[in-house]
């Protein structure tokens, strides 16, 4: 498969990057031995045709930054290119020494950051950041470079596209960011474009947005692109080949099509079904143990509320999965529940009892039946307790277990998240991603609670070890007979987990049932956008989604 | 777990120099040749065999006042550095978990304190208060802990609003285990070089007052004090002052490299195992 592409030759006048061989190495320095070697990329080999998008496409450490990086000549602190070429337009750029980066970065080749937040430089207004490459490289004047701005940010449907230049990075939106971004890389009118996780950032109806232009502007601007994403149903849409990149090696490389629905590989077709867990909703039971009944709330003595009559119900053992956008407020009801943020107006009943509205005034038991997991595992674990302590501690806290009786338990909670007795002694920082949220998970666990409330917990992770998270919170489920609050801007997620859902906007929920109901058609508008937001695994599904939409994303 | 081999070369300079002044100080009493106030020879006696170091402006054994210098000058740095830590870094913790008027009021204190330069603070104080060890250390002590709660409550604001506080919160934790089991470990690691540089400063502003005659009062003397003794020789191409102000460079230095190690080793997030 791979071999035959990577045969020169077939039209070779059309040819813009050829990388062979390529090999990426890194020095790693563990402390109290020698300083050793490690290969990130093993001999990658891929070529790239004027105008073509190539997507790359693995976990995070499958090296698909690297290598998109290194198409550009650039390895990040201390990554060294060390083996193979990097021909663009016909040059080996590897050999052409810093003055030759210097005159192709930015020029030739360009790149588009994860984060546009980070990447934009505060201080300077958007205009002086999006024509500086251009006017460095001598390219154009800065009349005309800023006349090529404005028409790529009409281009990028970006509002007021004659005045926007003017503002300040904090003065739009993420989405709008990220298109000035890629503005920016367009503006010098360079020949490829390496785009690293344009869209991973932002929410799915902005997602879209962003995408679409991307898109239209990779078309008419005839620019080649690297696209780079965890997300095979965002490269679906853009790429017209996929390669498939595995612990810096290559799994699989086809078109577009061919990936999708004919993987060849077993790693491949593990990463295009990941998103299906069947999960068969719960009827809802007579009573709920806890209801939230018309919460307000609001952060500091603001007029604007976070949060506007909101109601929900929890019923004993079941999910309930609240999904939104960002600043939808669906945080803030997880922390009105748990009394992190004292509602201003209604109550959060549980076991026909009203909750304190502080948490202070809450007595340890109430505590101990609503627990909490946090989207960003790394922090949400005090990195220097071990394992055993952070998941002990509960056990110490409410149950008063210490001592040998302490550790069965603890190892016995190990066992129930699939991980062994011996991690009990380490640290957060020597356990991966998806192990750090299993702790968590244990951590809860360990209070034997009723509700466990879980904030986007599987958005930071890879998606093969999120799916393997769901899967063990529904197994804990059907065990422990604990109830989750499943808060998510993820539908896919929803799908597979939840028995009933409430959709939030703006502080409000706007649609609220069993699964079955809220997503049966017919949708209000907001539900109807949030669905057809969601990527699909299908080409074209982006032109339809933005044709059949009958509102726009707040964030656009 | 503590393999000499792995610790770097400026670190075992630190260490060796920094253990020598201490071990001199802990056995003064050992390893002088003459006592503290004895004298025993000749005004600003050159080296010699018998005074390693000569002698000094009263004709005392300079090597065995070094010796005595390095007891009273340690012990008073000492005890005022741990005063400065435990006062600053308790209130400073407490200032950023409670927050509030609590915060507000130690926070503005301690500015109004830090508004005045610290040495003009301290010959104020300490020529209105009678001059004794435990009025000299509680001063220092007291003027250094305004800048350790400085430090320690802008490294608790940080910490406290990580998710891992947040959960101990909910999770009902007392304020006792919030600030010495949660915010505490996370915060050591600038706290520690910060004590290496604090403990310095002590020093040095111990050997100031001495010299300007408002800390040790003869016959002790500390380090700054015997500067002070010594300085009218210099005029007369006698180095008896320079002796005890290269021990305080020295010292000064050796105490850095050790706290930059301790510093490199605590940073890291898996125990220090690696």
């Amino acid at each position: 498969m791979a071999d035959t592409k990577a045969n020169p030759g077939q039209s070779k006048q059309g040819l813009l990057l050829d990388i062979r061989n390529l090999r990426i190495e890194a020095t790693v320095y563990p402390p109290g031995e020698a300083p050793k070697n490690i290969v990130l990329v093993h001999d990658v080999s891929l070529t790239l045709e004027k105008g073509k998008v190539l997507g790359l496409i693995g976990e995070s450490g499958a090296g698909k930054s690297t290598i998109g990086l290194s198409s550009m000549g650039y390895g990040r602190g201390g990554v060294r290119i060390t083996g193979g070429e990097v021909i663009l337009n016909g040059r080996d750029i590897l050999k052409t020494g810093k003055d030759g980066f210097r005159k192709l970065r930015g020029r030739e080749v360009c790149y588009v950051a994860q984060s546009a937040a980070a990447a934009f430089n505060p201080a300077h207004k958007l205009m002086d950041q999006v024509v500086e490459a251009t006017l460095l490289h001598g390219t154009a004047t800065r009349a005309e470079a800023e006349k090529r701005a404005v028409a790529l940010f009409k281009k990028l449907s970006l509002p007021n596209p004659e005045t926007i230049g003017e503002r300040f990075p904090h003065q739009v939106s993420g989405g709008q960011l990220q298109r000035v971004m890629t503005a920016m890389a367009l503006c010098s009118e360079p020949d490829l474009i390496v785009f690293d996780e344009p869209t991973t950032a932002l929410d799915v109806t902005t997602q879209i947005d962003v995408l679409a232009a991307i898109k239209d502007a990779i078309r008419d601007t005839h620019v080649a692109a690297l696209y780079i994403t965890h997300d095979l149903a965002v490269v679906a849409q853009v790429s017209d080949e996929i390669m498939v990149l595995r612990h810096g090696r290559l799994v699989e490389w086809g078109g577009t099509r061919q990936i999708i629905k004919e993987p060849r590989q077993e790693y491949t077709n593990a990463l295009v079904s990941v998103h299906e867990i069947e999960h068969a909703e719960q009827k809802p039971g007579t009573a709920p143990f806890l209801s939230v009944k018309n919460v307000t709330a609001a952060y500091g003595r603001s007029h604007i509320k976070v949060l506007k009559n909101v109601s929900v119900d929890i019923y004993p053992g079941q999910t309930l999965a609240v999904v939104g956008e960002s600043g939808s407020g669906k945080s803030t009801l997880a922390r009105a529940i748990t009394g992190l943020l004292p509602p201003e107006e209604g109550t959060v009943t549980f076991d026909g009892r009203p909750l304190a509205n502080r948490l202070a005034d809450r007595p340890k038991e109430d505590l101990r039946q609503l627990q909490m997991i946090y989207q960003m595992a790394d922090v949400a674990m005090n990195p220097r307790q071990t394992v055993g302590t952070i998941i002990g501690r509960p056990l110490e806290f409410y149950f008063g277990i210490r001592g040998r009786e302490r550790d069965k338990r603890v190892a016995e909670l190990l066992d129930k998240i699939e991980m062994g007795k011996g991690f009990v002694d380490r640290y957060p920082a020597e356990l991966s991603g998806g192990q750090k949220q299993r702790v968590c998970i244990a951590r809860s666990l360990a209070a034997k609670p009723k509700l466990i409330i879980c904030d986007e917990v599987t958005s930071a992770l890879d998606p093969l070890v999120a799916h393997g998270i769901l899967k063990l919170l529904l197994d804990l489920q059907k065990e422990e007979n604990v109830a989750y609050l499943f808060i998510t801007h993820d539908l896919a997620t929803v799908k597979s987990i939840a028995d009933s859902i409430a959709v939030m906007y703006r502080g409000e929920v706007v649609r609220y049932g069993p699964k079955s109901t809220v997503l049966t058609p017919p949708f209000d508008a907001y539900t109807d956008l949030l669905l057809s937001s969601v990527p699909e695994m299908e080409i074209g599904w982006l032109e339809k989604a933005i044709k059949g939409r009958r509102m726009a994303s707040a964030g656009n | 777990m503590l393999d000499i081999k792995r610790i770097p070369i400026p670190a075992l300079i630190g260490i060796v120099l920094t253990a020598l002044f201490v071990l001199a100080a802990i056995f003064a009493p050992w390893i002088a040749p003459h006592g503290n106030a004895e004298i025993i020879g000749d005004v600003w006696e050159p080296m010699s065999a018998a005074h390693w170091l000569g002698t000094d402006n009263l004709g005392r054994d300079l090597l065995s006042r070094m010796i005595y210098g390095a007891r009273i000058t340690l012990f008073i740095a000492v005890l005022a550095t741990a005063l400065s830590f435990s006062l600053g870094a308790i209130l400073g913790f407490s200032a950023a978990v409670f927050g509030g008027w609590y915060d507000t009021l130690l926070s503005r204190l301690v500015d109004l304190l830090m508004s005045i330069p610290t040495l003009i603070m301290g010959l104020v104080v300490l020529s209105v208060l009678p001059t004794n060890l435990v009025t000299l250390i509680l001063v220092m002590g007291i003027l250094d802990s305004t800048r350790v709660y400085r430090l320690s409550r802008a490294v608790a604001v940080d910490i406290n609003v990580m998710d891992y506080v947040e959960a101990a919160k909910l999770r009902g934790e007392g304020s006792g285990w919030i600030i010495f089991r949660e915010i505490l470990p996370n915060a050591l690691s600038p706290l520690v070089s910060e004590l290496g540089l604090r403990f310095i400063y002590a020093v040095l502003f111990l050997s100031t007052l001495s010299f300007l005659g408002l800390g040790v009062q003869p016959p002790d003397a500390d380090w700054g004090g015997m500067v002070k003794e010594n300085k009218d020789g210099i005029v007369f191409g006698i180095g008896a002052a320079l002796i005890p102000a290269a021990a305080i460079a020295m010292l000064a230095i050796s105490v850095n490299l050790v706290a930059d190690w301790v510093l490199n080793r605590t940073t890291s997030l898996k125990g220090g195992r690696g």
